[in-house]
């Protein structure tokens, strides 16, 4: 059998992504260089410039109307994608909902970062949460290799007739996007021949004409609304599916949700992107000295896949949801969604960590497996917040 | 895992040479991880940068704290920035000294093995401005490893876009450094 993958790289993430894109060879690429911009579109531009791949890349004036670009040129019939992050991603929202509703299969690669003020560039997921509710998929990479492996999948999944959704593959601002790791790519014609063609069901430049951005009044408003639902909702087996077919092929599975030395763990943690692998040699130590916990990476945002996270959660005794984001007013996103949906006998408990960049380091994680040993009262607790006793320590 | 911390000023080539060194390891069938510290970028200001390497995949993705080596490519940098900070006790620290300059103050107290490369200077001799190919060489020198002729093929790789001069320049420079960094593992 041919070799499927080319050898080893130093890419960052951003460039990683990159390559995705000139290899899957979109037709339309709307941009707008906003600080922060990322390494994905200064180097996917780069490939552009230098005849790598033919891609239209549409410079416009602000990231809604990239955003607004994007969704016209994926209903014209054009395969479409774009990248942003942070304060971009915030401007693009409003669209964004738009994309969801007009069904626009876009595929959107954001490095997650802060949000101002105060203006900070560095990695957390505040961006993405903002997105949480727009309808789009929504999925994190936890390094470089995932990064690019989730966009060759994510056309996919967007463009599957079940789902027709922008999706969005997130990986960290600075600690994966620019981060330059080992990545091994796949070859050109392979990305291609996984991709596949452009196919959508009504595109506006087809040869059956269709009207696309209606009014619907209430009498058919919540129906659309709630189909568009049950699109997001179907999108979860067909990731698993997308999934499978590109372990099958490329040797490489990205399920929604990874466990990690989970077997007959009484304590774990939860969470999302680049601080996996610091957890992973967090469990490995802790192991080592015959303690037992695990991990649970969550990848598949948007749709949340409940079901799945509750088998990888098992017995498990208790649990720590660790936010890269806060949700003011009450608990933040990830440990709200997992308490929404699950019914097992953990007790669940709420962390946040490393917003604006805040370093979190193994040693970070061995405190909250240790905090997990005493019993607390419900409440939000602040990892590695400078000046009070919020570190789980007892 | 092998941890190495590069002090420069912004311009000076620290972030590159990070890539490099990592990029060489890659040829040896490493683990690598090259990244710099981002934070408001000036021309001049003292920056930092980071490789990290290791036999296993490196999967984590936080701060480098506790340096095995710490190379520092501009002198002025000892004097304005604790560049031993968090290094480890047994590690190395590389350092560009100027001519008159004494190593051992340049060093101050830190009791692990210090080499001192007037990597300014070879650089000028070797035709580029730039001491951070002059420091990659004397690392692969002092260190042991990776071997010359894969950083050599590493810088090539990184600096694909220049001219040639400025390649053959390059090259020159990390040879030269190299010699500095074995005479150095020999007195070592």
């Amino acid at each position: 059998m041919a070799r499927t993958t080319l050898g080893q790289e130093v890419l960052t993430g951003g460039e990683a992504t990159a390559h995705a894109m000139r290899q899957i060879r979109p037709d339309v690429v709307p941009i707008y260089p906003i600080t922060p911009q990322t390494p994905i579109i200064q180097t996917f531009s780069r490939f552009v410039a230098d005849g790598r791949v033919d891609t239209v890349l549409l410079q416009v004036e602000s990231e809604h109307s990239a955003m607004s670009a994007a969704v016209g040129a994926a209903l014209a019939g054009a395969r479409t994608m774009t990248a942003t992050a942070s304060q971009g991603l915030a401007l693009m929202i409003e669209v964004l909902y738009i994309a969801s509703g007009l069904r626009a299969p876009v595929v959107m690669a954001v490095g997650n970062r802060a949000l101002s003020a105060p203006i900070n560039i560095h990695g957390d997921h505040s961006d993405g949460m903002l997105a949480r509710d727009s309808g789009a998929v929504q999925i994190f990479a936890q390094d470089a290799q995932e990064a690019y492996d989730l966009m060759v999948m994510a056309p996919r999944i967007a463009e599957h007739a079940a789902v027709l959704l922008p999706v969005l593959v997130g990986q960290d601002g600075f600690s994966v996007t620019h981060s330059a790791e080992n990545v091994s790519l796949l070859r050109d014609e392979e990305v291609q021949d996984f991709v596949g063609p452009y196919e959508i069901p009504y595109p506006l430049l087809g040869d059956r004409p269709s009207s696309q951005g209606l009014f619907a009044m209430p009498d058919s408003y919540y129906e659309l609304k709630v189909r568009q639902a049950q699109a997001l909702e179907a999108a979860e087996q067909v990731f698993a599916d997308v999934g499978r077919a590109f372990a099958l092929r490329f040797g490489r599975h990205i399920g929604a949700v990874e466990a990690y030395r989970m077997d007959g763990a009484e304590r774990a943690i939860v969470l999302i992107g680049s601080t996996a692998g610091t957890a992973k040699d967090a469990v490995d130590a802790l192991r080592q000295r015959g303690e037992k916990v695990g991990l649970v990476v969550v990848r598949l945002y948007r749709p949340f896949p409940h079901q799945v996270l509750a088998e990888a959660l098992g017995g498990v005794e208790r649990v720590a949801v660790l936010d890269r984001a806060v949700s003011p007013g009450t608990y933040p996103p990830l440990y709200s969604d997992i308490r929404a949906g699950y019914a097992g006998p953990a007790e669940l408990r709420s962390y946040v960590y490393g917003l604006g960049g805040r370093d979190t380091a193994p040693e970070d994680i061995e405190r909250v497996y240790r905090d997990l040993l005493v019993p607390r009262t419900a409440g939000i607790r602040y990892l590695n917040l400078m000046g009070e006793d919020q570190h789980g320590e007892s | 895992m092998i941890e190495v911390r590069w002090h420069g000023r912004g311009g000076q080539g620290a972030k590159t040479a990070s890539h490099v060194l990592a990029v060489a390891y890659l040829k040896e069938d490493k683990s690598v991880q090259a990244f710099p510290e981002y934070g408001p970028e000036r021309s001049g200001a003292p920056m930092l940068a980071y490789t990290r390497v290791d036999d296993r995949p490196i999967r984590r993705h936080c701060a480098v704290t506790q340096p095995d080596i710490v190379v520092v490519l501009d002198p002025s940098l000892t004097r304005e920035v604790p560049v031993t900070s968090g290094l480890r006790s047994d590690g190395r620290l590389l350092l560009n000294v100027n001519e008159a300059e004494a190593d051992d103050e340049a060093a101050g107290t830190y009791p692990g093995q210090v080499l001192a490369v007037q990597a300014d200077q070879l650089a000028r001799e070797a035709g580029t401005r730039f001491p951070n190919v002059v420091l990659l060489g004397a690392y692969a020198g002092w260190v042991g490893s990776p071997s010359l002729d894969h950083m050599q093929e590493a810088l090539l790789e990184v600096m694909g876009h220049l001219p040639e001069k400025a390649r053959s320049a390059s090259v020159r420079a990390m040879t030269a450094g190299y010699a500095a960094g074995e005479r150095g593992r020999a007195d070592g």
